[in-house]
């Protein structure tokens, strides 16, 4: 496929993931409420918001670095993006994944963090750098069981391309990574949890607390950008959880299915628990899913 | 929306104006001024209609109000999250910071101490900002009306969109507000944030006449 063609179909891709993405928002919410026994906003209330957002006649910045954090935050999310395989076997919605392999996704996972943080902390409110250092700190703590499960994957398939490790689980449900080494698949669950920050990991937005986290200072089409990023984001974290652990999807309602699926673990986990202190959610992430992650790259380096 | 007349201009330049398009912060230490965004807010120009139209639509639907409770009027607010009237089903939610909301609740009677806090938030808001004032206090000062230490009119002071009365009004009334207030905007008719700029001179002599510890800039950007 030509280089335009393939520039094309990697933006109807994040076209699909960004609708996919804000929709499981909605849907999130909704769950959410009725757990709390409310009706709860509408389904596509997340993408009247982003209008809403960008509608606004006014904003404020405050500095270079505070113009850039959403920018980056956008630029972590496409990227994170850019180098997953949507589709397994389809020429269509495999995006870059040829030119990256997990690393370069986990590297972009981080990107996008570190320039919000730098962001948010020019907007000069003082939530916003508790929320930037929670987050932080609570992003260095699951990005360790999470990286020994990636490290396991590597071990056991011999590779780190993405493609190759759906490859390699294809043929029956069996082969999946979630039946062939479940610890690696259970210490990332967990990571997932933190990453996804519903409760009991919601230390970073954390309302009643330190309400918004980080983008406090942050209105209008910043805001906007910050919202749409959330949906990219989620799609692409969802897609890449779906490729490495539960075999990939060879259509779009497979993985509509399998991303759905993956994002009600952490749903339910945040709609059943209540929220850790930050010491704690570190300790947690440090302690029994950094032991099964090294328990799961035991079992295949020895 | 009231008919407020502009009242009878002052012959000199009030202290705050430095020209028609910056004021002067004179209110702060010297060494603070240039630590603040100095210029005037301007009116807003509408867009083409068919999308103002559309982005009304987007902005009546969703309402962020901001949470800050001014008075004892302020507690009918709670009830509206919870399971029995659920205001998130209609698009809105509480926003704890004033630089997302688009609604001003001002929840009850108005002491001068909060109204430079209100003053601060609302201009802090990014527009187009709508302004909600719950309870009789709020309104015509209510069962304040003679306290020294309360206002009377918060829409001599902010623009103000819709009014509810009671004392205090029920959840219900305030929703019937609130749909109103959808409807305002819908039509394009909710237009505080340029009414705030046009009349700004007249806002501002207003506040600072009643605020005496003025110790913030001219205008919160
Ligand atoms: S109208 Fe009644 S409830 Fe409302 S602020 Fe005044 S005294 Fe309080």
């Amino acid at each position: 496929m030509s280089i335009v063609a393939k520039v094309f179909w990697a933006f109807i891709s994040l076209g699909v993931v960004t609708i996919w993405g804000l929709t499981l928002n909605g849907i999130v919410h909704k769950i959410f409420a009725r757990v709390q026994g409310r009706l709860g906003p509408p389904v596509w209330q997340p993408f009247i918001d982003i209008f809403k957002n960008n509608a606004k006649r006014t904003a404020i910045s405050h500095g270079i670095m505070y113009y850039l954090g959403p920018v980056f935050r956008i630029a972590g999310g496409i990227g994170t993006y850019m180098f997953i395989p949507v589709l397994f076997g389809s020429p269509y919605f495999s995006n870059f994944s040829a030119s990256g392999d997990v690393l370069l996704v986990m590297y972009f996972i981080f990107f996008g963090q570190l320039g919000m943080a730098l962001g948010a902390g020019e907007g000069g409110h003082p939530y916003s750098a508790i929320g930037v250092s929670r987050g932080l700190s609570q992003m260095t703590a699951f990005e360790v069981p999470f990286a020994l499960s990636v490290i396991s994957l590597a071990i056991q398939y011999h590779t780190l391309n993405i493609t190759d490790i759906v490859a390699a689980q294809q043929g029956s449900f069996l082969n999946w990574t979630l039946f062939t080494n479940p610890l690696a698949v259970i210490a990332a669950m967990i990571a997932m949890l933190g990453m996804n920050m519903y409760n009991p990991f919601s230390v970073v937005i954390a309302p009643q607390e330190i309400p918004i986290g980080p983008p406090t200072e942050y209105q209008s089409a910043f805001l906007g950008l910050l919202a749409t990023n959330r949906g990219i984001f989620n799609g692409a974290k969802l897609v890449l959880f779906m490729n490495l652990f539960f075999g990939g999807a060879t259509n779009i309602f497979e993985m509509v299915a399998k991303t759905f699926a993956i994002y009600m673990f952490s749903v339910f986990v945040g709609a059943a628990y209540p929220r850790f202190r930050t010491e704690d959610s570190i300790r947690f992430f440090l302690k029994v899913p950094t032991l099964i992650g090294i328990a799961s790259v035991l079992l295949f380096s020895l | 929306m009231s008919d407020i007349e502009q009242k009878d201009k002052p012959a000199t330049q009030p202290e705050w104006v430095k020209d028609e398009r910056t004021l002067t912060n004179s209110a702060l230490p010297s060494e603070e001024q240039d630590w603040f965004c100095d210029a005037r807010p301007r009116r807003v120009e509408k867009h083409w209609q068919v999308l103002e139209n559309f982005m009304n639509w987007a902005r009546a639907h969703s309402l962020w109000i901001l949470a800050f409770g001014t008075g004892c009027g302020a507690i009918e607010m709670r009830p509206l999250v919870t399971a029995r009237y659920d205001i998130s089903r209609l698009g809105m939610q509480m926003r704890p910071t004033p630089r997302q909301a688009s609604v001003f609740v001002i929840g009850g009677y108005v002491s001068l101490k909060t109204l430079k806090r209100i003053v601060r938030s609302y201009e802090q808001m990014q527009g187009p900002k709508f302004v909600v004032a719950v309870c009789s206090c709020a309104i015509n000062g209510g069962m304040y009306w003679d306290s020294y230490n309360t206002i009377k009119r918060i829409d001599e002071y902010i623009p103000v969109d819709v009014y509810v009365t009671g004392c205090m009004p029920r959840p219900e009334a305030v929703l019937a507000g609130f749909n109103l207030l959808k409807k305002l905007i819908r039509e394009g008719k909710a237009e505080g944030q340029n009414l705030y700029a046009d009349k700004f001179d007249w806002y501002k002599a207003n506040q600072k006449q009643v605020i005496k510890d003025w110790n913030m800039p001219d205008y919160n950007w």
